[in-house]
């Protein structure tokens, strides 16, 4: 998306597209404004993307939030800071990198000790003069809103939903804090210190506003999930609480495991008993739960898995975001045997996919691993719809007969899967090789026809099954680039901005196994581009696996931060002649 | 309808000949055949070692999982189909060693679920090392100056995170062994039984004689709901006592604490969830200004 601040002084004018930034410690009550606002300006019928970075601590550091408000759907984020807001003394240098001679800095020049030019609003003495500080976070939130002209009795709205539950004493205030920053925001932008003049759409103000966590978490349930055990780990956990939010309604079992080698047993345990069960971690508590994705492949009891990825190796930066597990999530657990390797790149893909892991792992009796990222997880987007009345969830379990056997050796490597207490038969399943009833055998012909069931003939058909990735942008391109699930929304905005015709984004949601026919695709191009937020190019390895297709130049983050859209426009500008 | 519903005929069981294991397999089957189970509707999970292989030798459903990580799955299938009988049957590297950590928080779970241990306080299927539950100075060709760790107690572990049944038996006395396990397994709650095994390849100390001599019966007179008690015979080593050690008062299971069960006793498998109720909750997201539920947006 173009700049379209027009800099005059410090005076702008914004059409079509405008940043937000808030900015200051932990427990200063960011969450509360974001809150208030973007639900706010999407009621008001503008798209809105909210994202943040935060520090590993609870109270003190600087964290900060991005809101971008927009004329039409946007979901990267963006380097550019057309308003900021900063809460403390620690906001301006914690973003001194991006705040330009474009930025209106607006807040309460106090607190912000700002040693650069600003438009002073004391939002805490505002407070005070309504009773507490505490308001002055409402006070901002009224500001920035006053400058979109927000009606204020949908603010009020706002405020009695988000503080309802304090008492009718806490709303009315709040509601007064309101109206006191709307009153200044207007008069900013009578003054014409900040003018925005994006045109809103009603229909956008009926339209879903959630994050990653909260679209994967729906996909989960409506994909039939009635079982979840994990442990504890940002940023995954969000899930976790998701669903167990969700489990009074559905009736889902909900076990916080001592650890993450407990919570894959378990979910083990769960399937082989009838159940659909997911678990969640991010790449630490990943490498604790590898013996159950080899597990899984023995016993062909499915599982779905969801990491959360954040850099690596070891603790790395526990709230910051990377690609960096996909190779172990490809290669974890010892032995042969097949997975299949989703990742979203969008909030829609990312129900339509997590709900798509249990029916795959459903029909094939594999691992499915859902990777997605603390930038995708954390970051929310208006979307129409998720439509998963349009999902069908696939059952695959059998009755069992009196001479029922769990490993059958059948033409496409599946053999029906029965569950204990559903027919006469007994289902048996072992961790060492066994033969077709589930009993301990050292036989080579046994093991020679379970691993050819079990691998080569369910690999076949797990193949030909994979999701193809998807061109977006020119399809007469010559540049192709190539990225894989959550850089999806910077990569598209960035093609976007870059305006060519003869440049094309290859999206994958699948990113294991890959057809050998995506070469075809490829090699369409003259030059192929490799994006991705890790420091190696683990798909590019994966993909040259598959097709013996290298790109052509890479481009690899993996500083804790997501791409933003304007660095890939510029790498994409030299890389592309 | 008895122990003959469980026999798998003519097998090869890969036990050497004279282990404990079989005592307590026969035990087992007797105990299931005179409580009228059914193996269709009984599932033994167990993990490796000599007494994780029992559930190939009795008729039933099993899974026969990973090293030390029997209590996790065999949780998961009584909170997804509370209409099964699970069993565990494993030793005492499996449980207490590998499995030790599962073993702290599967009691404060309180699944209904009986355990029974093989207690042979030796790792018989690496060939002869140390266990947690071998005695201080038990020589190993590891532990070649004899065992320097304090051996494991089972029994007061379990008592203090309030176990609700802890029992021990010796496969020694199958009678006995038998009538434990009838108690466990009918049961509501976590039950423990630890079962004194001989392992007559790689433990010549703790032998069939040793067990009698270092063990007794408690008698009737013996109240095992008094907890303090409990713990004295727990703490007992010169002569350990055999039988129900402690009894919890009576308690929530897991299962029945978890609520999927408060409004259908169906099992997971025979649901589905509610198109509408998914679609509502959908709905939500959209946020309308009274809405006040929006999840947090700063983690």
């Amino acid at each position: 998306m173009a700049q379209n601040a027009a800099g005059n002084g410090n005076k702008k004018v914004f059409t079509d597209d405008v940043s937000l930034v808030i900015s200051g410690a932990a427990g200063k009550g960011i969450l509360t404004i974001i809150n208030v606002l973007t639900k706010t300006l999407k009621q008001s019928g503008f798209h809105v993307f909210a994202t943040n970075e935060y520090m590993s601590r609870i109270r003190g550091g600087t964290n900060s939030a991005e809101i971008r408000v927009s004329s039409k759907r946007v979901s990267a984020f963006i380097n550019r800071i057309d308003i900021l807001v900063p809460l403390d003394k620690g906001a301006i240098p914690h973003l001194k990198e991006r705040i330009t001679k474009d930025t209106v800095i607006l807040g309460d020049k106090g607190q912000a000790a700002a040693d650069i030019p600003m438009t002073d609003i004391p939002f805490g003495n505002i407070a005070l003069d309504l009773g507490k500080s505490v308001f002055e976070n409402v006070v901002a939130a009224g500001t920035l809103l006053g400058l979109f002209g927000i009606k204020p009795e949908l603010l009020d709205e706002v405020l009695k939903g988000q503080f309802g539950s304090k008492g009718e004493e806490i709303v009315k205030k709040n509601i007064e804090a309101g109206r006191a920053g709307l009153e200044k925001g207007q008069a900013l932008a009578k003054a014409g210190t900040v003018r925005i003049e994006l045109i809103p759409d009603k229909n956008v103000a009926n339209e879903l506003f959630l994050n990653g966590t909260e679209a994967l978490g729906i996909g989960a349930i409506s994909g039939g999930c009635d079982f979840i055990s994990s442990y504890p780990m940002s940023p995954a956990t969000g899930v976790l609480t998701f669903i167990a939010q969700q489990s009074k309604e559905f009736d889902i079992v909900i076990d916080q495991a001592e650890d993450e080698i407990a919570a894959i047993n378990a979910g083990l345990g769960a399937w082989y008993a009838g159940a659909r069960a997911m678990v969640t971690t991010s790449g630490g508590g990943f490498a604790l739960m590898t013996e159950g994705v080899s597990l899984s492949g023995m016993i062909e009891t499915p599982i779905v898995i969801h990491i959360g990825q954040r850099p690596g190796p070891a603790t790395g930066l526990p709230t910051r975001t990377e690609q960096g597990d996909l190779s172990f999530a490809v290669y974890s657990g010892h032995g042969d045997f097949p997975r299949i390797v989703l990742a979203p790149g969008t909030i829609k893909d990312a129900t339509v996919l997590t709900h798509k892991a249990f029916n795959l792992a459903d029909r094939f009796q594999i691992p499915v691993f859902i990777l997605s990222d603390q930038f995708f997880l954390d970051s929310y987007t208006t979307c129409p719809d998720l439509e998963v009345e349009k999902l069908p969830v696939e059952r695959f379990i059998t009755k069992t007969a009196k001479d029922y056997k769990r490993y059958k050796l059948t033409s496409d490597g599946i053999s029906p899967r029965g569950i204990p207490g559903y027919g006469e038969g007994l289902v048996c399943v072992d961790s060492d090789e066994h033969d077709e009833t589930g009993h301990i055998t050292e036989s080579e012909a046994v093991r020679n026809a379970m691993m050819d069931k079990r691998l080569v003939k369910k690999a076949a058909a797990i193949l030909k099954e994979a999701i193809p990735p998807q061109i977006i942008g020119s399809k007469d391109y010559s540049t192709i680039i190539v990225g894989w699930g959550s850089t999806h929304s910077a990569i598209a905005e960035a093609i976007e901005n870059l305006g060519r015709k003869d440049v094309a984004f290859l999206y994958f949601t699948q990113v294991f196994p890959l057809q050998a026919g995506v070469a075809d695709t490829i090699k369409k191009a003259k030059n192929m581009i490799l994006v991705e937020n890790n420091a190696s190019g683990q798909f590019g390895k994966i993909l040259q696996l598959a097709t013996g297709m290298v790109p052509h130049h890479k481009i690899l983050k993996s500083s804790g931060a997501p791409f933003t859209v304007e660095e890939l426009v510029e790498d994409f500008r030299r890389l592309i002649k | 309808m008895g122990k003959e519903d469980f026999d798998m005929g003519a097998i090869d069981i890969a036990w050497c000949p004279g282990c404990g294991d079989f005592a307590i397999l026969n035990a087992l089957k007797e105990a299931l055949g005179e409580l009228g189970k059914k193996p269709e509707n009984t599932v033994i999970i167990s993990g490796i070692g000599q007494a994780a292989k029992t559930p190939h030798y009795l008729k039933c459903n099993f899974f026969n999982g990973l090293h030390g990580r029997t209590l996790s799955p065999a949780m998961a299938v009584k909170a997804s189909n509370p209409e099964l009988d699970v069993v565990i049957t494993t030793g005492d590297g499996d449980m207490y060693g590998e499995g030790g950590n599962h073993f702290l928080h599967a009691i404060r779970r309180n699944t209904n679920i009986t355990v029974l241990i093989c207690n042979n306080m030796v790792y018989g299927l690496t060939k002869g090392q140390a266990s947690p539950t071998s005695e201080k100075g038990f020589k190993t060709p590891i532990q070649y100056k004899g065992v320097i760790l304090e051996p494991f107690n089972p029994m007061s572990v379990a008592i203090a995170l309030d176990a609700s049944f802890v029992a021990r038996a010796n496969c020694g006395d199958l009678q006995q062994t038998k009538e434990i396990i009838k108690k466990a397994i009918q049961h509501k709650g976590f039950a423990l039984v630890d079962i004194f095994q001989p392992c007559v390849v790689y433990n010549k100390v703790n032998t069939y004689p040793w067990f009698k001599q270092h063990t007794y019966n408690l008698d009737e007179r013996y109240d095992p709901s008094d907890k303090k008690e409990a713990f004295m015979k727990a703490l007992e080593m010169d002569k350990m006592p055999l039988g129900i050690i402690y009894l919890s008062r009576e308690k929530k299971t897991f299962e029945e604490n978890i609520g999927v069960y408060d409004r259908s006793n169906d099992p997971l498998f025979k649901r589905k969830h509610d198109i509408k109720k998914i679609m509502k909750m959908i709905d939500n997201k959209r946020l309308h200004a009274a809405q006040s539920e929006m999840g947090s947006l700063i983690g």
